[in-house]
Protein backbone atom coordinates (compact mmCIF):
# COMPACT_ATOMS: atom_id res chain seq x y z
CA UNK A 1 0.00 0.00 0.00
CA UNK A 2 0.90 3.42 -0.55
CA UNK A 3 2.32 5.75 2.35
CA UNK A 4 0.38 8.57 2.04
CA UNK A 5 1.50 10.37 5.34
CA UNK A 6 4.84 10.22 7.20
CA UNK A 7 5.48 11.47 10.75
CA UNK A 8 8.79 10.77 12.07
CA UNK A 9 9.65 12.76 15.52
CA UNK A 10 6.78 14.84 15.51
CA UNK A 11 7.66 17.03 18.85
CA UNK A 12 5.50 19.76 20.21
CA UNK A 13 7.05 22.02 23.37
CA UNK A 14 4.97 24.94 23.85
CA UNK A 15 6.25 28.73 25.42
CA UNK A 16 4.88 26.92 28.65
CA UNK A 17 7.33 24.59 28.17
CA UNK A 18 4.84 21.53 28.22
CA UNK A 19 5.35 18.79 26.00
CA UNK A 20 1.90 18.61 24.10
CA UNK A 21 3.33 16.28 21.73
CA UNK A 22 6.59 14.31 21.92
CA UNK A 23 8.74 12.65 19.23
CA UNK A 24 5.76 10.45 17.31
CA UNK A 25 6.18 8.66 14.55
CA UNK A 26 3.59 6.65 12.38
CA UNK A 27 2.33 6.32 8.93
CA UNK A 28 -0.93 6.51 6.90
CA UNK A 29 -1.90 4.35 4.06
CA UNK A 30 -3.76 4.34 0.99
CA UNK A 31 -7.60 3.98 1.64
CA UNK A 32 -6.53 3.81 5.61
CA UNK A 33 -9.01 4.93 8.13
CA UNK A 34 -6.79 5.45 10.99
CA UNK A 35 -8.11 6.55 14.21
CA UNK A 36 -6.50 9.10 17.19
CA UNK A 37 -7.36 8.15 20.31
CA UNK A 38 -6.90 9.15 23.53
CA UNK A 39 -7.81 11.11 26.89
CA UNK A 40 -8.38 15.29 26.52
CA UNK A 41 -4.78 16.46 26.55
CA UNK A 42 -2.83 13.50 24.82
CA UNK A 43 -1.86 15.52 22.21
CA UNK A 44 -4.69 14.34 19.35
CA UNK A 45 -5.77 17.81 18.52
CA UNK A 46 -2.33 19.38 18.78
CA UNK A 47 -1.20 16.16 16.38
CA UNK A 48 -3.84 17.07 14.19
CA UNK A 49 -2.91 20.54 14.14
CA UNK A 50 0.78 20.15 13.28
CA UNK A 51 -0.41 17.93 10.15
CA UNK A 52 -2.43 20.28 8.63
CA UNK A 53 0.12 23.03 9.14
CA UNK A 54 -1.59 25.04 11.32
CA UNK A 55 0.66 24.84 14.77
CA UNK A 56 5.00 24.79 13.59
CA UNK A 57 6.30 21.58 15.38
CA UNK A 58 9.01 21.96 17.75
CA UNK A 59 10.85 19.45 16.02
CA UNK A 60 10.28 16.41 13.28
CA UNK A 61 8.90 15.76 10.41
CA UNK A 62 5.87 15.88 8.64
CA UNK A 63 5.26 14.21 4.81
CA UNK A 64 2.10 13.97 3.21
CA UNK A 65 2.23 12.55 -0.66
CA UNK A 66 5.86 12.56 -0.15
CA UNK A 67 5.84 16.45 0.01
CA UNK A 68 6.49 19.50 3.25
CA UNK A 69 3.56 20.83 4.33
CA UNK A 70 6.30 24.28 5.07
CA UNK A 71 7.06 24.63 1.40
CA UNK A 72 4.90 22.44 -0.61
CA UNK A 73 1.83 23.87 1.33
CA UNK A 74 -1.10 24.62 -1.63
CA UNK A 75 -0.11 21.52 -3.46
CA UNK A 76 -1.03 19.49 -0.03
CA UNK A 77 -3.71 21.52 0.80
CA UNK A 78 -5.63 21.44 -2.08
CA UNK A 79 -5.67 17.59 -1.89
CA UNK A 80 -6.62 17.28 1.48
CA UNK A 81 -9.39 18.43 3.71
CA UNK A 82 -10.53 18.88 7.20
CA UNK A 83 -13.61 18.60 9.41
CA UNK A 84 -14.13 19.44 13.22
CA UNK A 85 -17.94 19.70 14.92
CA UNK A 86 -16.04 22.76 16.82
CA UNK A 87 -16.09 24.77 13.67
CA UNK A 88 -18.33 26.35 11.76
CA UNK A 89 -19.63 28.30 8.81
CA UNK A 90 -20.43 31.75 8.00
CA UNK A 91 -23.80 32.05 9.62
CA UNK A 92 -25.59 34.56 7.31
CA UNK A 93 -24.41 32.49 4.06
CA UNK A 94 -26.90 29.81 3.31
CA UNK A 95 -25.83 26.30 2.68
CA UNK A 96 -25.07 26.71 -1.33
CA UNK A 97 -23.46 30.10 -0.89
CA UNK A 98 -20.78 28.65 1.94
CA UNK A 99 -20.23 25.62 -0.45
CA UNK A 100 -20.00 27.45 -3.72
CA UNK A 101 -17.77 29.80 -1.84
CA UNK A 102 -15.37 27.24 -0.06
CA UNK A 103 -15.88 25.23 -4.03
CA UNK A 104 -14.04 28.05 -5.39
CA UNK A 105 -11.10 28.40 -2.61
CA UNK A 106 -10.55 24.85 -3.69
CA UNK A 107 -10.65 25.60 -7.52
CA UNK A 108 -13.63 23.19 -7.62
CA UNK A 109 -14.04 22.38 -11.34
CA UNK A 110 -18.47 21.78 -12.10
CA UNK A 111 -18.75 22.61 -8.61
CA UNK A 112 -22.80 23.11 -8.84
CA UNK A 113 -22.78 19.57 -9.53
CA UNK A 114 -20.19 18.60 -6.80
CA UNK A 115 -22.50 20.83 -4.29
CA UNK A 116 -25.81 19.28 -5.51
CA UNK A 117 -24.14 15.96 -5.54
CA UNK A 118 -23.04 16.30 -1.55
CA UNK A 119 -26.17 17.24 -0.74
CA UNK A 120 -27.83 14.49 -2.37
CA UNK A 121 -25.50 12.22 -0.35
CA UNK A 122 -26.03 14.32 2.93
CA UNK A 123 -29.64 13.95 2.80
CA UNK A 124 -29.52 17.74 3.03
CA UNK A 125 -30.86 19.11 -0.21
CA UNK A 126 -33.72 20.67 1.08
CA UNK A 127 -31.89 23.12 3.05
CA UNK A 128 -29.66 24.74 0.39
CA UNK A 129 -30.73 28.50 0.25
CA UNK A 130 -31.17 28.05 4.57
CA UNK A 131 -28.88 30.28 5.99
CA UNK A 132 -26.06 28.12 8.23
CA UNK A 133 -27.32 29.95 11.38
CA UNK A 134 -30.70 28.52 11.22
CA UNK A 135 -29.75 25.09 10.89
CA UNK A 136 -29.65 22.67 13.72
CA UNK A 137 -26.05 21.74 15.19
CA UNK A 138 -26.30 18.01 13.38
CA UNK A 139 -27.25 19.87 10.27
CA UNK A 140 -24.14 22.15 10.25
CA UNK A 141 -21.97 19.17 10.91
CA UNK A 142 -23.52 17.27 7.78
CA UNK A 143 -22.60 20.91 6.11
CA UNK A 144 -19.02 20.74 7.09
CA UNK A 145 -19.01 17.13 5.98
CA UNK A 146 -19.99 18.33 2.63
CA UNK A 147 -17.49 20.84 2.42
CA UNK A 148 -14.84 18.57 3.86
CA UNK A 149 -15.11 16.44 0.61
CA UNK A 150 -15.92 19.19 -1.82
CA UNK A 151 -12.73 18.91 -3.50
CA UNK A 152 -12.78 14.69 -3.66
CA UNK A 153 -9.75 14.83 -0.87
CA UNK A 154 -6.96 12.33 -1.06
CA UNK A 155 -7.07 12.44 2.53
CA UNK A 156 -9.32 13.99 5.01
CA UNK A 157 -8.88 14.87 8.94
CA UNK A 158 -12.09 14.69 10.81
CA UNK A 159 -12.04 15.70 14.44
CA UNK A 160 -14.84 14.19 15.82
CA UNK A 161 -17.28 14.41 12.67
CA UNK A 162 -20.04 12.99 14.74
CA UNK A 163 -19.75 14.45 18.27
CA UNK A 164 -23.32 16.48 17.49
CA UNK A 165 -25.10 13.97 15.31
CA UNK A 166 -28.17 11.88 16.50
CA UNK A 167 -27.37 7.89 16.57
CA UNK A 168 -29.43 7.61 13.08
CA UNK A 169 -27.06 10.67 11.12
CA UNK A 170 -24.30 9.24 13.26
CA UNK A 171 -24.50 5.85 11.52
CA UNK A 172 -25.06 7.09 7.89
CA UNK A 173 -22.13 9.45 8.15
CA UNK A 174 -19.92 6.43 9.39
CA UNK A 175 -21.19 4.54 6.44
CA UNK A 176 -21.08 6.64 3.95
CA UNK A 177 -17.71 7.90 4.62
CA UNK A 178 -16.87 3.67 4.78
CA UNK A 179 -18.20 3.85 1.27
CA UNK A 180 -16.11 7.04 -0.60
CA UNK A 181 -13.40 5.29 1.35
CA UNK A 182 -14.06 1.91 -0.68
CA UNK A 183 -15.39 3.95 -3.92
CA UNK A 184 -12.48 6.19 -4.22
CA UNK A 185 -9.59 5.27 -1.93
CA UNK A 186 -9.40 8.01 0.43
CA UNK A 187 -7.34 7.80 3.57
CA UNK A 188 -9.38 9.34 6.52
CA UNK A 189 -7.39 10.08 10.34
CA UNK A 190 -10.11 10.05 12.67
CA UNK A 191 -10.40 11.70 16.02
CA UNK A 192 -13.66 10.60 18.30
CA UNK A 193 -14.40 9.75 22.49
CA UNK A 194 -16.97 7.60 20.70
CA UNK A 195 -14.66 3.93 21.49
CA UNK A 196 -17.44 1.78 19.52
CA UNK A 197 -17.16 3.98 16.97
CA UNK A 198 -13.21 3.86 16.64
CA UNK A 199 -13.97 0.07 16.61
CA UNK A 200 -16.18 0.32 13.70
CA UNK A 201 -14.50 2.51 11.58
CA UNK A 202 -10.86 2.53 11.66
CA UNK A 203 -8.44 -0.15 10.45
CA UNK A 204 -5.66 0.71 12.92
CA UNK A 205 -5.88 3.11 15.85
CA UNK A 206 -2.78 4.95 17.40
CA UNK A 207 -3.58 5.58 20.98
CA UNK A 208 -2.21 8.41 22.87
CA UNK A 209 -1.65 9.68 26.05
CA UNK A 210 0.79 12.98 27.34
CA UNK A 211 2.16 13.38 23.96
CA UNK A 212 3.33 9.76 23.54
CA UNK A 213 1.85 7.23 21.36
CA UNK A 214 1.00 4.53 23.81
CA UNK A 215 0.03 1.65 21.46
CA UNK A 216 -0.73 1.34 17.64
CA UNK A 217 -2.26 -1.11 15.51
CA UNK A 218 -5.52 -2.64 14.33
CA UNK A 219 -8.15 -2.49 17.38
CA UNK A 220 -8.37 -6.19 17.74
CA UNK A 221 -4.23 -6.67 18.58
CA UNK A 222 -4.16 -3.03 20.30
CA UNK A 223 -7.45 -4.73 22.67
CA UNK A 224 -5.53 -8.00 23.34
CA UNK A 225 -1.88 -6.62 23.80
CA UNK A 226 -3.81 -4.37 26.71
CA UNK A 227 -5.92 -7.26 27.66
CA UNK A 228 -9.07 -5.05 27.35
CA UNK A 229 -12.65 -6.67 25.77
CA UNK A 230 -12.96 -3.30 23.88
CA UNK A 231 -11.16 -0.61 22.98
CA UNK A 232 -13.49 1.42 25.74
CA UNK A 233 -11.96 -0.93 28.27
CA UNK A 234 -8.23 -0.37 26.80
CA UNK A 235 -8.90 3.68 26.78
CA UNK A 236 -9.84 3.54 30.84
CA UNK A 237 -6.45 1.63 31.25
CA UNK A 238 -4.48 4.24 29.31
CA UNK A 239 -6.65 7.17 31.22
CA UNK A 240 -6.41 5.32 34.47
CA UNK A 241 -3.02 3.38 34.59
CA UNK A 242 -3.16 2.78 38.81
CA UNK A 243 -6.46 1.58 38.92
CA UNK B 1 -4.62 32.20 -12.03
CA UNK B 2 -6.03 29.97 -8.93
CA UNK B 3 -4.56 32.56 -6.48
CA UNK B 4 -6.62 35.41 -8.11
CA UNK B 5 -9.61 32.83 -8.10
CA UNK B 6 -9.59 32.37 -4.46
CA UNK B 7 -9.02 36.11 -3.73
CA UNK B 8 -12.00 36.40 -5.64
CA UNK B 9 -13.61 33.83 -3.67
CA UNK B 10 -12.88 35.33 -0.24
CA UNK B 11 -14.66 38.47 -1.67
CA UNK B 12 -17.88 36.41 -3.11
CA UNK B 13 -17.97 35.29 0.88
CA UNK B 14 -18.15 38.63 1.86
CA UNK B 15 -20.13 39.86 -0.42
CA UNK B 16 -22.97 37.41 0.38
CA UNK B 17 -22.60 38.73 3.76
CA UNK B 18 -23.81 42.08 3.20
CA UNK B 19 -26.73 41.28 0.57
CA UNK B 20 -27.72 39.33 3.65
CA UNK B 21 -27.91 41.70 6.17
CA UNK B 22 -29.24 44.81 6.99
CA UNK B 23 -27.68 44.81 10.21
CA UNK B 24 -23.72 44.94 8.19
CA UNK B 25 -24.71 47.04 5.58
CA UNK B 26 -25.91 49.64 8.35
CA UNK B 27 -22.20 49.54 9.38
CA UNK B 28 -20.88 50.29 5.86
CA UNK B 29 -23.70 53.22 5.52
CA UNK B 30 -25.05 54.50 9.17
CA UNK B 31 -22.25 55.74 10.62
CA UNK B 32 -20.77 57.73 7.93
CA UNK B 33 -24.09 59.22 7.30
CA UNK B 34 -25.16 60.00 10.69
CA UNK B 35 -21.20 61.76 10.70
CA UNK B 36 -22.19 63.92 7.54
CA UNK B 37 -25.79 64.94 9.01
CA UNK B 38 -24.34 65.91 12.36
CA UNK B 39 -21.10 67.68 11.84
CA UNK B 40 -22.27 68.78 8.65
CA UNK B 41 -25.11 70.85 9.93
CA UNK B 42 -22.99 71.84 12.57
CA UNK B 43 -20.42 73.28 10.05
CA UNK B 44 -22.87 75.38 7.87
CA UNK B 45 -24.11 76.96 11.57
CA UNK B 46 -20.62 77.84 12.49
CA UNK B 47 -19.37 79.12 8.86
CA UNK B 48 -22.75 81.23 9.11
CA UNK B 49 -21.44 82.93 12.33
CA UNK B 50 -19.43 86.23 11.70
CA UNK B 51 -15.67 85.69 11.86
CA UNK B 52 -15.97 82.04 10.36
CA UNK B 53 -12.72 80.89 8.53
CA UNK B 54 -12.97 81.42 4.76
CA UNK B 55 -14.34 77.88 3.09
CA UNK B 56 -15.00 77.03 6.59
CA UNK B 57 -17.58 74.44 5.06
CA UNK B 58 -15.07 72.90 2.22
CA UNK B 59 -12.62 72.38 4.98
CA UNK B 60 -14.72 71.01 7.66
CA UNK B 61 -16.73 68.58 5.16
CA UNK B 62 -13.62 67.76 3.00
CA UNK B 63 -11.80 67.08 6.06
CA UNK B 64 -15.07 64.46 7.01
CA UNK B 65 -14.99 62.91 4.28
CA UNK B 66 -11.48 62.12 3.99
CA UNK B 67 -11.06 61.01 7.45
CA UNK B 68 -13.87 58.23 6.70
CA UNK B 69 -12.05 57.37 3.76
CA UNK B 70 -8.77 56.27 6.12
CA UNK B 71 -11.30 55.33 8.59
CA UNK B 72 -13.29 52.64 6.23
CA UNK B 73 -10.38 51.57 4.46
CA UNK B 74 -8.89 50.24 7.85
CA UNK B 75 -12.28 48.85 9.11
CA UNK B 76 -12.66 47.01 5.81
CA UNK B 77 -9.82 45.03 7.03
CA UNK B 78 -9.92 44.61 10.62
CA UNK B 79 -13.95 43.79 10.42
CA UNK B 80 -13.55 41.45 7.43
CA UNK B 81 -11.11 39.39 9.41
CA UNK B 82 -12.96 39.84 12.05
CA UNK B 83 -16.25 38.08 10.25
CA UNK B 84 -14.10 34.99 9.94
CA UNK B 85 -13.31 34.94 13.86
CA UNK B 86 -17.18 35.63 14.90
CA UNK B 87 -17.95 32.65 12.47
CA UNK B 88 -15.74 29.89 13.71
CA UNK B 89 -14.60 29.95 9.94
CA UNK B 90 -10.58 31.06 10.04
CA UNK B 91 -9.84 27.43 10.56
CA UNK B 92 -11.56 26.62 7.41
CA UNK B 93 -9.84 29.30 5.71
CA UNK B 94 -6.13 28.30 6.74
CA UNK B 95 -7.03 24.26 6.25
CA UNK B 96 -7.74 25.49 2.53
CA UNK B 97 -5.04 26.05 -0.16
CA UNK B 98 -5.65 30.10 0.75
CA UNK B 99 -1.89 31.61 1.59
CA UNK B 100 -2.14 34.05 3.71
CA UNK B 101 -0.66 36.91 1.60
CA UNK B 102 -3.89 36.02 -0.49
CA UNK B 103 -6.15 36.67 2.56
CA UNK B 104 -4.54 39.55 3.01
CA UNK B 105 -4.50 40.84 -0.60
CA UNK B 106 -8.66 39.18 -0.54
CA UNK B 107 -8.91 42.03 3.27
CA UNK B 108 -7.55 44.85 0.96
CA UNK B 109 -9.31 44.00 -2.18
CA UNK B 110 -12.92 44.17 -0.05
CA UNK B 111 -11.59 47.32 2.14
CA UNK B 112 -11.54 49.16 -1.69
CA UNK B 113 -15.04 47.72 -2.49
CA UNK B 114 -16.56 49.09 1.00
CA UNK B 115 -15.04 52.21 0.73
CA UNK B 116 -16.47 52.95 -2.90
CA UNK B 117 -19.97 51.92 -1.21
CA UNK B 118 -19.59 54.77 1.69
CA UNK B 119 -17.94 57.23 -0.23
CA UNK B 120 -20.13 57.28 -2.94
CA UNK B 121 -23.04 57.84 0.06
CA UNK B 122 -20.80 60.25 1.77
CA UNK B 123 -20.27 62.20 -1.26
CA UNK B 124 -23.70 62.66 -3.08
CA UNK B 125 -25.90 63.13 0.70
CA UNK B 126 -22.59 66.08 1.19
CA UNK B 127 -23.96 67.67 -2.54
CA UNK B 128 -27.20 67.27 -2.18
CA UNK B 129 -27.50 68.62 1.94
CA UNK B 130 -24.96 71.44 1.60
CA UNK B 131 -24.19 71.73 -1.75
CA UNK B 132 -20.45 70.75 -0.97
CA UNK B 133 -19.09 69.17 -4.18
CA UNK B 134 -16.02 67.19 -3.34
CA UNK B 135 -14.80 67.01 -6.98
CA UNK B 136 -13.85 70.77 -6.35
CA UNK B 137 -10.60 69.72 -5.00
CA UNK B 138 -9.76 68.33 -8.78
CA UNK B 139 -6.93 66.23 -9.48
CA UNK B 140 -5.19 66.64 -5.93
CA UNK B 141 -7.95 64.49 -4.55
CA UNK B 142 -6.44 61.73 -6.31
CA UNK B 143 -2.80 61.65 -4.47
CA UNK B 144 -4.26 62.35 -0.89
CA UNK B 145 -7.47 59.98 -1.01
CA UNK B 146 -4.40 57.00 -2.25
CA UNK B 147 -2.87 58.25 1.00
CA UNK B 148 -5.66 57.62 2.99
CA UNK B 149 -6.23 54.68 1.96
CA UNK B 150 -2.65 53.00 2.22
CA UNK B 151 -2.21 54.59 6.19
CA UNK B 152 -5.82 52.45 6.83
CA UNK B 153 -4.39 49.60 5.23
CA UNK B 154 -1.37 49.83 7.07
CA UNK B 155 -2.94 50.53 10.62
CA UNK B 156 -5.59 47.94 9.43
CA UNK B 157 -3.28 45.39 8.98
CA UNK B 158 -1.42 45.82 12.69
CA UNK B 159 -4.85 45.89 14.05
CA UNK B 160 -5.68 42.30 12.42
CA UNK B 161 -2.13 41.07 13.45
CA UNK B 162 -2.81 41.61 17.11
CA UNK B 163 -6.24 40.62 17.00
CA UNK B 164 -4.84 37.10 15.64
CA UNK B 165 -2.15 37.28 18.59
CA UNK B 166 -4.26 38.26 21.05
CA UNK B 167 -7.43 36.87 20.19
CA UNK B 168 -11.15 37.82 20.32
CA UNK B 169 -10.90 39.83 23.34
CA UNK B 170 -8.25 42.21 21.42
CA UNK B 171 -11.30 42.91 18.83
CA UNK B 172 -12.02 46.49 20.53
CA UNK B 173 -9.31 47.22 18.58
CA UNK B 174 -10.92 47.53 15.33
CA UNK B 175 -12.60 50.55 16.04
CA UNK B 176 -10.05 51.91 18.40
CA UNK B 177 -7.22 51.98 16.78
CA UNK B 178 -7.37 54.40 13.70
CA UNK B 179 -9.24 56.89 16.05
CA UNK B 180 -6.09 57.27 18.11
CA UNK B 181 -4.04 59.01 14.85
CA UNK B 182 -6.94 61.65 14.87
CA UNK B 183 -5.88 64.16 17.30
CA UNK B 184 -2.47 63.79 15.44
CA UNK B 185 -4.29 63.80 12.16
CA UNK B 186 -4.95 67.50 12.17
CA UNK B 187 -8.00 66.31 10.47
CA UNK B 188 -9.91 69.41 11.50
CA UNK B 189 -7.20 71.95 12.38
CA UNK B 190 -4.20 72.90 11.37
CA UNK B 191 -1.06 71.17 12.67
CA UNK B 192 0.04 74.69 13.91
CA UNK B 193 -2.11 74.38 17.08
CA UNK B 194 -1.21 71.52 18.47
CA UNK B 195 1.43 71.48 21.12
CA UNK B 196 5.20 71.51 20.53
CA UNK B 197 5.31 67.19 21.16
CA UNK B 198 2.39 66.27 19.40
CA UNK B 199 3.53 68.31 16.28
CA UNK B 200 6.88 65.87 16.63
CA UNK B 201 4.32 62.96 16.39
CA UNK B 202 2.14 64.50 13.45
CA UNK B 203 5.07 64.67 11.29
CA UNK B 204 5.31 60.92 11.62
CA UNK B 205 1.61 60.03 10.70
CA UNK B 206 0.89 60.34 6.72
CA UNK B 207 -2.61 61.62 7.32
CA UNK B 208 -1.23 64.94 8.98
CA UNK B 209 0.70 65.53 5.89
CA UNK B 210 -2.79 64.89 3.66
CA UNK B 211 -4.98 66.93 5.58
CA UNK B 212 -2.34 69.98 5.48
CA UNK B 213 -2.35 69.55 1.97
CA UNK B 214 -6.13 69.10 1.11
CA UNK B 215 -6.24 72.66 3.59
CA UNK B 216 -3.94 74.51 0.86
CA UNK B 217 -5.42 72.99 -2.36
CA UNK B 218 -9.09 74.28 -0.91
CA UNK B 219 -7.39 77.66 0.08
CA UNK B 220 -5.76 77.71 -3.65
CA UNK B 221 -2.32 77.38 -2.70
CA UNK B 222 -2.24 74.25 -4.97
CA UNK B 223 -1.00 70.67 -3.91
CA UNK B 224 2.16 70.73 -1.86
CA UNK B 225 4.49 68.19 -3.07
CA UNK B 226 6.80 68.40 -0.19
CA UNK B 227 3.63 67.24 2.28
CA UNK B 228 2.67 64.96 -0.75
CA UNK B 229 5.87 63.73 -0.70
CA UNK B 230 6.46 62.88 3.40
CA UNK B 231 3.16 61.41 3.54
CA UNK B 232 3.73 58.73 0.60
CA UNK B 233 7.31 57.95 2.05
CA UNK B 234 6.04 57.27 5.48
CA UNK B 235 3.35 55.14 3.79
CA UNK B 236 5.59 52.68 2.01
CA UNK B 237 7.61 52.51 5.11
CA UNK B 238 4.51 51.82 7.67
CA UNK B 239 2.78 49.58 5.21
CA UNK B 240 5.95 47.62 4.84
CA UNK B 241 6.75 47.64 8.33
CA UNK B 242 2.80 46.36 8.92
CA UNK B 243 3.17 43.76 6.74
CA UNK B 244 6.17 42.40 8.27
CA UNK B 245 4.16 42.57 11.45
CA UNK B 246 1.92 40.31 10.13
CA UNK B 247 3.94 37.53 9.06
CA UNK B 248 6.29 37.87 12.30
CA UNK B 249 2.56 37.43 14.42
CA UNK B 250 1.41 35.03 12.07
CA UNK B 251 4.61 32.68 12.63
CA UNK B 252 4.29 33.21 16.60
CA UNK B 253 0.83 32.26 16.60
CA UNK B 254 1.42 29.02 14.19
CA UNK B 255 4.55 28.25 16.84
CA UNK B 256 2.13 28.93 20.00
CA UNK B 257 -0.56 27.26 18.48
CA UNK B 258 -3.16 30.08 18.45
CA UNK B 259 -4.26 30.06 15.37
CA UNK B 260 -6.99 27.57 16.60
CA UNK B 261 -8.05 29.80 19.90
CA UNK B 262 -8.45 32.68 17.83
CA UNK B 263 -12.49 33.12 18.31
CA UNK B 264 -12.70 30.82 20.84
Amino acid sequence: MNRIVEVSGLTKVFDNHKTAVDAISFEMFEGEILGLIGPNGAGKTTTLQMLLGLTTPTSGKVRIFGLDIDTDREEILSQVNFSSSYISLPYSLTVEENLTVFSRLYSVKNYKDRIAELLRIFEIEDIRRTPTRRLSSGQITRVCLCKALLNSPRVLFLDEPTASLDPDIADKTRRLLKQIRGEHGLSILYTSHNMKEMEEMCDRVIFMDRGRIIAMGAPESVMREWKGKDLEEVFLKIARPGE
Amino acid sequence: MKSLQRILAYTVRHLYLYRRSMPRLMEVFYWPVLDLLLWGFVTVYLSRQSGAVPHFVTFFLGALILWDILFRSQQGISVSFLEDVWSRNLLNIFVSPMSATEYILSLLFLSVIKLLLTSAVMVTLAWLLYSFNIFTLGLSLVPLIINLVVMGWAVGIITTALILRFGQEAEVLAWGVALFFQPVSAVFYPVAVLPWYLKVVADYVPASHVFEGMRMVVAGEGLPMDELAWAAGLNVVYMLLSILFFYWNFKVVKRKGLLVKVGE
